[in-house]
Order: C-alpha cells, then sequence, then structure tokens
C-alpha cells in the first residue's frame, strides 16, 4: 500500500502511537514505515486488542479483510483515513 | 525450499512441541473402547476430551440402526443430493429437526464444519455486514471469508461492543447477519444470549447461533443455549453438528425463513460434497430419539460437569467461569502446559491440550469435555490425577500463584 509522510497524517500517526502506547504499556517510536507485527512484537491476539483500540478511539470498525491488508503504520492510517472519511472499504 | 516453505515458522513451533516427546495434534489410539474408555500405547485411558456429551457413540439402539440403514441401503450416498438425489432418511432427519426446534424448514449437512461454512457464505455476501464474536469457531471465519461479505469482529461475548459496531454501520446499505455461539468450545462459556438478543431486535439485524456444543446439553428440551435463554424466536438461524451429542457426523441449520430451500441450490458446501451415507443417518435419528426421550442423560451430563469443574477449582485450578460441559483448565506458560498434559496421559488421563493462537487469551487451556457416560469414579479418578501432576509440578495454589487471574 502506498506510504504517505506528509504533514496531514502527522495528528493521526500520534493518536496511533498513543493507542499503542496504551495496548504495550510502554513508548514506542513508530514511522509509516514500522512493521506492525515484525517491529513492534505483536502476536495475533496483540493485534487484534490493539486494533479494537484503534477502532474505539476513532469509533470505526475495520472490517477483517482490511486488516488482512494492513502490515504497516502507514497502511494503517491509510485505512483509519479512508474509514473515517466514509471511503467504502 | 519447497512449496510449503511458507509454512517455516509453523514447522519450528511444531518441532519444538515435539521436542518435548509429544505430538498432541497427533494422539494415535490403539483403540477406543467405550465412549470414555480407549487404549493408548498399550495403556488403557479415561477419555476426557472427546466432546462425547450423551455418551451415545456405543448406544447399542444408535449402531442397529445405522447397522440395519448400512445393510439395507449401502455404505454411501456417492455423491450429493443434488446429482444423487436424496434418500428417505435425508428428508426424515431434516423433518424431524425442523420438529425438534420448532421451525419451518431445516437442512442437513455433511459435516458441522460444512455446515458453517455453506450457511454464513450464502446468507451474507458482497455489500452485507457479518458480525461475529472474536472468540468463533474457524468455521465461522473460513464461512466468512467464502461469502465475500465486510466481516466485522465484536468483542467477545460483549452485546455492548456489538451494539457499538451495528450503530457505526447505521445509513449503509446490506443486510447485518450477528453470528455467536451457544457455547464457546475452549473454556465452555455461554452467550449473553438475552443481551444479543435485544440488540438484535434494536438494530433489525438478523441472528445466527450455533448450537453445536450446546444441542443436548442446554435447555429444558436440549435445544440449546437459545432454548435456555428463552430467545428462541429471536434467533432467526440455528445451526448445530451430530458430531458432539448426537455421536456421528454432519451439521444442520434450521429456520423459518421463507424460501430457505433456495438454498438448496445456491449454497455451494451443500451442493458440492457428497450427502451423508444412510448408517450416519440412522444412527443419527436414533441419537436424536434418545436426546429426547432421555432427559436423564442431560442431568447425568450436567452433575459430572459439575463435580468436574467444582473439584477443579477446589483443587486451586483456574477454570472457565461456568460448569458446563467443556471445563477448561488454565495453565501458567506453554512449557508447564505440554508437560503437564504428557503427565496427565501418561497417568491414564486424554484431554485436549489447546495452544495458542486457538485459545482466547494468550494462555495454553487443558481443555476437558465431560459426557453422561462418565461415571463418577472416573470424574473423582480424573480429579486425582490432576492434583497429582498439579503437585508434581508445583503449580497448584499452595505451591505457586501464577495461573491466577488469567482468565
Amino acid at each position: 500500500m502506498a506510504s504517505n509522510n506528509g504533514p496531514e497524517w502527522k495528528p493521526v500517526r500520534e493518536e496511533i502511537a498513543a493507542v499503542f502506547e496504551q495496548v504495550l504499556g510502554h513508548p514506542v517510536q513508530i514511522t509509516d514505515q514500522t512493521d506492525i507485527v515484525e517491529d513492534l512484537g505483536l502476536d495475533s491476539l496483540g493485534v487484534m486488542n490493539f486494533v479494537m483500540a484503534i477502532e474505539d478511539f476513532y469509533d470505526i470498525s475495520i472490517p477483517l479483510d482490511r486488516i488482512a491488508q494492513v502490515q504497516t503504520v502507514g497502511d494503517l492510517i491509510q485505512a483509519v483515513e479512508q474509514l473515517r472519511s466514509g471511503v467504502p472499504a | 525450499m519447497t512449496i510449503l516453505a511458507k509454512y517455516a515458522s509453523f514447522k519450528l513451533a511444531y518441532d519444538a512441541l515435539r521436542g518435548h516427546g509429544v505430538d498432541p495434534f497427533n494422539v494415535r489410539f490403539d483403540s477406543v473402547l467405550s465412549p470414555t474408555e480407549g487404549i493408548l500405547n498399550g495403556r488403557r485411558m479415561i477419555l476426557l476430551g472427546t466432546n462425547n456429551y450423551l455418551g451415545l457413540t456405543f448406544d447399542p439402539d444408535c449402531i442397529a440402526k445405522a447397522v440395519e440403514a448400512t445393510t439395507r441401503q449401502g455404505t454411501g450416498t456417492t455423491g450429493s443430493r443434488i446429482a444423487n438425489g436424496s434418500y428417505d432418511g435425508h428428508l426424515r432427519l431434516e423433518r424431524r429437526l425442523a420438529e425438534f426446534y420448532g421451525r419451518k424448514h431445516a437442512m442437513v449437512f455433511s459435516t458441522g464444519y460444512q455446515a458453517n461454512l455453506g450457511v454464513l457464505s450464502t446468507l451474507v455476501g458482497r455489500g452485507d455486514h457479518l458480525m461475529l464474536d472474536a472468540d468463533s469457531h474457524a468455521s465461522i471465519y473460513d464461512g466468512s471469508r467464502l461469502g465475500g461479505a465486510e466481516v466485522i469482529r465484536f468483542r467477545h461475548n460483549s452485546p455492548d461492543d456489538l451494539y457499538k459496531r451495528l450503530r457505526r454501520l447505521a445509513g449503509s446499505p446490506g443486510e447485518r447477519l450477528i453470528v455467536v455461539e451457544g457455547i464457546y468450545s475452549m473454556l465452555g462459556d455461554t452467550a449473553p444470549l438475552k443481551e444479543i438478543a435485544a440488540v438484535k431486535r434494536e438494530t433489525g439485524a438478523y441472528l445466527l447461533v450455533d448450537e453445536a456444543h450446546s444441542l443436548g446439553v442446554l435447555g429444558a428440551k436440549g435445544r440449546g443455549a437459545a432454548e435456555a435463554a428463552a430467545v428462541e424466536e429471536d434467533v432467526d438461524f440455528i445451526v448445530g453438528t451430530f458430531s458432539k451429542s448426537l455421536g456421528s457426523v454432519g451439521g444442520f441449520c434450521v429456520s423459518d425463513t421463507a424460501d430457505f430451500d433456495i438454498m438448496r441450490v445456491v449454497c455451494r458446501p451443500y451442493m458440492f460434497t457428497a450427502s451423508l451415507p444412510p448408517g450416519i443417518i440412522a444412527s443419527t435419528l436414533e441419537a436424536l430419539h434418545k436426546l429426547e426421550t432421555e432427559p436423564r442423560l442431560r442431568a447425568s451430563l450436567m452433575r459430572n460437569a459439575k463435580r468436574l469443574h467444582d473439584g477443579l477449582g477446589a483443587l486451586g485450578f483456574t477454570t472457565g467461569p461456568q460448569a458446563n460441559p467443556i471445563v477448561a483448565v488454565v495453565m501458567p506458560d506453554q512449557e508447564i502446559a505440554v508437560t503437564f498434559w504428557k503427565m496427565l496421559l501418561e497417568s491414564g488421563l486424554y484431554l485436549n491440550l489447546a495452544l495458542p493462537p486457538a485459545t482466547p487469551s494468550n494462555a495454553p487451556l487443558l481443555r476437558t469435555s465431560v459426557s453422561a457416560a462418565h461415571t463418577t469414579k472416573q470424574i473423582d479418578a480424573a480429579l486425582e490425577i490432576f492434583a497429582h501432576v498439579g503437585s508434581e509440578l508445583q503449580c497448584l495454589p499452595s505451591d505457586r500463584r501464577r495461573a491466577g487471574g488469567v482468565v
């Protein structure tokens, strides 16, 4: 999925980092290229808990097929942005 | 490198597990003697992990019916019902299931897995929304992928989270189908069906309940969790299996939905697989008759379940929240879980070792399932073995306070 490091994504990235910290219980350094499973060491249950926390934070539901496409933080930001703006999944 | 090289990480984990000298996913019984006993490596075992809830696998009447039907109609149907036609037994079993549930329609599948695969993928498709409990069985997840509906998971047993997610969908087109299980297969906990039915009514969604582990187990008539919670009217589709309380193999769906029979020509997991053989149909019919006419089976089952659940709790083990026929013991870590399981086996007790990610939390489980056919003596023997191994491994609370609070 295309990566975008533009300034308009900055707030979402910071919000996602805050949710990560809340789920993991320690501070994390993330960029759009950060791999959620490989770099942050989340197992499948950790990923699910993290996704549910993100969903609650933004009041969205990320359908399962969209979650499957998310590998990096950049992918996640894109998914969140699209779902918030009502772009069909 | 082979075409299977992509599974290298699975292989590594599996090899590490087998390094303990056991293979929990490839147990080979020399023979199975009864619903509660088998021979493994020359040793007589108590079977405490085979989902044989009513203990009907060796019922003489069920066996006699299967033999008679096999003798009369042959060993198999050699094809699907759309190609080779339905036998009298298929139709009779469908009528009996519909009667049993008080529904207009019933459809029989060749396995419980295929029932979920077929029903879920047919009821909802592209543009529809499928709301799954996060702890759903693999057959539900697989069925959700086959149909192309948008799949949204809600937190396990949380009607509030379900409601929130349905609310987020407000205004978007397409049907909504909520899927829950009567009893969840790993921890033996039941779905809060009253609250889920209320969410369903408020949001105009359809509700499907998988009663695989609750048919013959819950409810005054043994119809399952929806009967026990008095919400059958709110349940649009019930899916279940013959392979647990009915002691054979196969799956079904019952419903009052108009046009139900159109499923027979659009539901691929029904259409493109061989139908159940006459012997299986005959023993299932007889087992359903027993389920209905012998409520003492259910009473024995629940008595055994309570005895095991309470006994394990008294020993200090962490178990699931309810005394249902599935009783899961939470293990502190994989190392202890595998060693514990191996020692139980060596002491003559067979049950299931369930490891993450197949378990709902990250904790490994020793999963037991109780049968109506277990004697009190067998349940007590199992508890004694648990106590012995638990103290050998120092994982009872008096030895070590590690198992608490995991669930």
